[in-house]
């Protein structure tokens, strides 16, 4: 296995402006020095509260929005560099599938040109060719000929959101960007969707970047979790020893946090709730980003810098932390060596 | 026994628009007691919220319509007593918190305003006494500096403060009763998790009923005593809570159950979604509103609603397939939704 794709210190700082001339007053640290890789075949997830920039993640790959610094290998090609054209083939590799089915189709066009927009932007096949691709890729995420004749307004939300899997299918792409593709739908619906994505990723050899904030279906989904925080990646592990290993407190917090449908289970649980809220991107906190909220915060060191995100411990190479204080675990048992 | 604060029985709010009628809630009936937590599950439209509407008599007529039933709190109907008493009974007896705390606070008036407002409406108090009771309030369900705060509009409150603010002003004359339409749906996890702590407080301090309304089968396990499953406007199954999630019995609650991607799964195991489309609530059969989706459909089951069957004392059922043969599905089905607990 390679990496597809590789992040290294990526960052996304959406100025403020105010006042008449709308000079820049400061920054919204949307994502602030982000790195990963995705191994190909593998589904990374990227799971985090409102606001921490996981979305932003996803755009700024993409290049649906500039960087502010940093770097994106596709397969080894620099997508933060790449010119027009080169930007434009990148994208057939690299698609992206949308939150909100209502928003993400355009409602006066008709499924088949929506779906068949991305062949055509590319310029690939005749007509004929388009719409026997179209009826094909319709059948590929559970839709039927029958549909390509309608319009959005007619369809369900799960259906329209697998007319975006179909619009992202396309062109072949080898990364599929999911920005929350299932927090919209009912269970019964999300359960559909999770399944048909699993499916395409056996059939068509896929790679995910799978982003959301229900850390369950991100747990069942990904090979890999991501944890980020206020911009920053705190954790990130084989999505198993995540949940029975982790390390850094908001990770066991976020864990803690998350309804198990199990009521024996819930009423056994411990609970650690955290105080406050989730601080303001635009002003983040000194040193650790997490330490005005975290029980193990110590005011040196974590007030003065970020922890670096590396392997600590006896951990395995699979699970980095960005923590001064994290949990280790005995090798042999599983209990917290020292907490 | 406990006090029994709330007996629901064949409530039916019908919505009558121009493109037809819509049964939002067809025949449900529940019963909640005193320090009792009652979980309604569901997906969208369900008839969920039209339920908790109902019982508040928030329903906007034209178009909506409680066309039958009773809401019988404390031995007296709901659904006869005057809009004046019942804008009493609401509040003092009933308070309920929604699910978006940005549109249910009005911003443009004060934090303190809008709490001190419903207790000098409900208990008579000064202006003076009700304002520092909003404070206390505000200091009972966690927020920091509740003499500053009181002073803010909702703007100036995050997502997880309005909703705590939501809740002291739902608290602040006693209620009896307490439903909570998606509490926490807005909010993040970890905020989630705060919510759920404050409304538990609350409860065991006051003593209230608790009516938790929920799509979240994760909160309902966490929070609730018993359980009530709707579709499509009816109830399909409801008992205990262990009963509902141990030794379900109806196909619905089985999706349900199965849909669910599990933190706490060792192993990856494939959910098991319900095919289908959600229902057109305008084309919904005369029959089980689950027919056309449900696996094990017969031919009876589009045509006529099943009975309530009592399976347990308490645990009750809205199926036509016979007891043992679905003892026998049940028995078939992966780890989750049959695993009876040890």
């Amino acid at each position: 296995m390679s990496a597809i794709l590789e992040v290294g210190d990526l960052k996304k700082h959406f100025p403020i402006r105010s006042g008449v001339l709308k000079r820049t007053t400061g920054h919204v640290y949307a994502v602030d020095g982000v790195s990963f890789a995705i191994q190909e075949g593998e589904t990374l997830g990227l799971v985090g509260e409102s606001g921490c920039g996981k979305s932003t993640t996803g755009r700024v790959l993409l290049r649906l929005l500039p960087a502010t610094g940093g770097s994106v290998l596709f397969d080894g090609l620099d997508v933060m560099a790449a010119p027009r054209a080169a930007l434009q083939r990148l994208r057939r590799d690299m698609q992206i599938v949308f939150q909100d089915p209502y928003a993400c189709l355009n409602p006066r066009r008709t499924v088949k040109n929506i779906i068949a927009e991305p062949l055509r932007i590319h310029d690939i096949g005749t007509e004929a060719e388009r719409k026997r691709r179209v009826f094909e890729l319709l059948e590929t995420v559970g839709l039927t000929v029958e549909h390509a004749e309608r319009y959005p307004h007619e369809f369900s939300g799960g259906q329209r959101q697998r007319i975006g899997v179909a619009r992202a299918l396309a062109l072949n792409p080898r990364l599929i960007i999911c920005d929350e593709p299932v927090s919209a739908l009912d269970v019964s619906i999300q359960a559909q969707m999770i399944n048909l994505l699993e499916d395409l990723q056996k059939e068509l050899k896929l790679t995910y970047l799978f982003i959301a904030h229900d850390l369950s279906v991100v747990k069942h989904i990904s090979d890999r979790v991501a944890v980020m925080y206020l911009g920053k990646i705190v954790e990130i592990a084989d999505s198993k020893l995540l949940y029975v290993k982790p390390q850094h407190p908001y990770t066991e917090a976020l864990l803690s946090a998350v309804p198990i449908p199990d009521p024996r289970t819930e009423r056994k649980r411990r609970r650690v709730i955290l105080e406050g809220d989730v601080p303001s991107p635009a002003n983040p906190p000194s040193g650790c980003v997490f330490h005005p909220r975290c029980p193990r915060m110590q005011p040196d060191p974590c007030t003065i810098a970020m922890p670096p995100l590396e392997v600590v411990g006896t951990a395995g190479a699979d699970q980095k932390v960005a923590c001064y204080f994290p949990t280790l675990y005995d090798p042999a048992g599983g209990s917290p060596a020292s907490a | 026994m406990a006090e029994r604060l709330l007996e629901v029985t064949d409530l039916s709010t019908h919505f009558f628009t121009y493109a037809g009628e819509v049964k939002a809630v067809d025949g449900v009936s529940f019963t909640l007691d005193r320090d009792e937590t009652l979980g309604i599950v569901g997906e969208s439209g369900s008839g969920k919220t039209v339920t908790a509407m109902s019982v508040m008599r928030l329903i906007p007529d034209p178009p909506g319509r409680i066309v039958g039933g009773t809401i019988v709190h404390k031995g007296r109907d709901l659904l006869a007593v005057s809009k004046e008493e019942m804008s009493d009974i609401r509040g003092n007896d009933v308070a309920m918190i929604f699910q978006d705390p940005m549109t249910s606070l009005n911003p443009v008036f004060k934090i303190g305003d809008q709490i001190a407002e419903v207790i000098r409406r409900h208990q008579g108090k000064s202006k003076r006494e009700s304002w520092k009771m909003a404070v206390d309030l505000l200091a009972k369900v966690g927020i920091p500096d509740p003499e500053e705060r009181v002073n803010q509009y909702p703007f100036e409150y995050s997502g997880g403060m309005r909703q705590r603010a939501m809740i002291a002003m739902a608290i602040s004359c006693n209620p009896d009763i307490l439903i909570a339409d998606e509490p926490t749906t807005a909010l993040d996890v970890t905020i989630q998790a705060q919510i759920m702590d404050v409304i538990r407080e609350m409860q065991a301090q006051y003593h209230s009923g608790v009516i938790m309304i929920t799509h979240d089968l994760g909160v309902v396990a966490q929070m609730a005593d018993k359980v009530m499953v709707m579709y499509g406007g009816r109830t399909l199954e409801d008992g205990p809570v262990d009963e509902v999630y141990y030794n379900a019995h109806h196909p619905y609650t089985w999706g349900l159950l199965g849909s669910l991607p599990r933190l706490d799964e060792t192993e990856k195991q494939r959910l098991t979604p319900i095919e289908g489309q959600p229902p057109n609530l305008l084309l919904l059969p005369a029959g089980c509103p689950f027919s056309g989706r449900c696996l094990y459909e017969m031919p009876v089951c589009a045509g006529e609603f099943p009975a309530l069957e009592m399976v347990e004392p308490g645990h009750g059922v809205h199926c036509w397939i016979p007891v043992a043969e679905r003892e026998k599905i049940r028995a078939g089905l992966p780890q989750f939704v049959h695993r009876v607990p040890s």
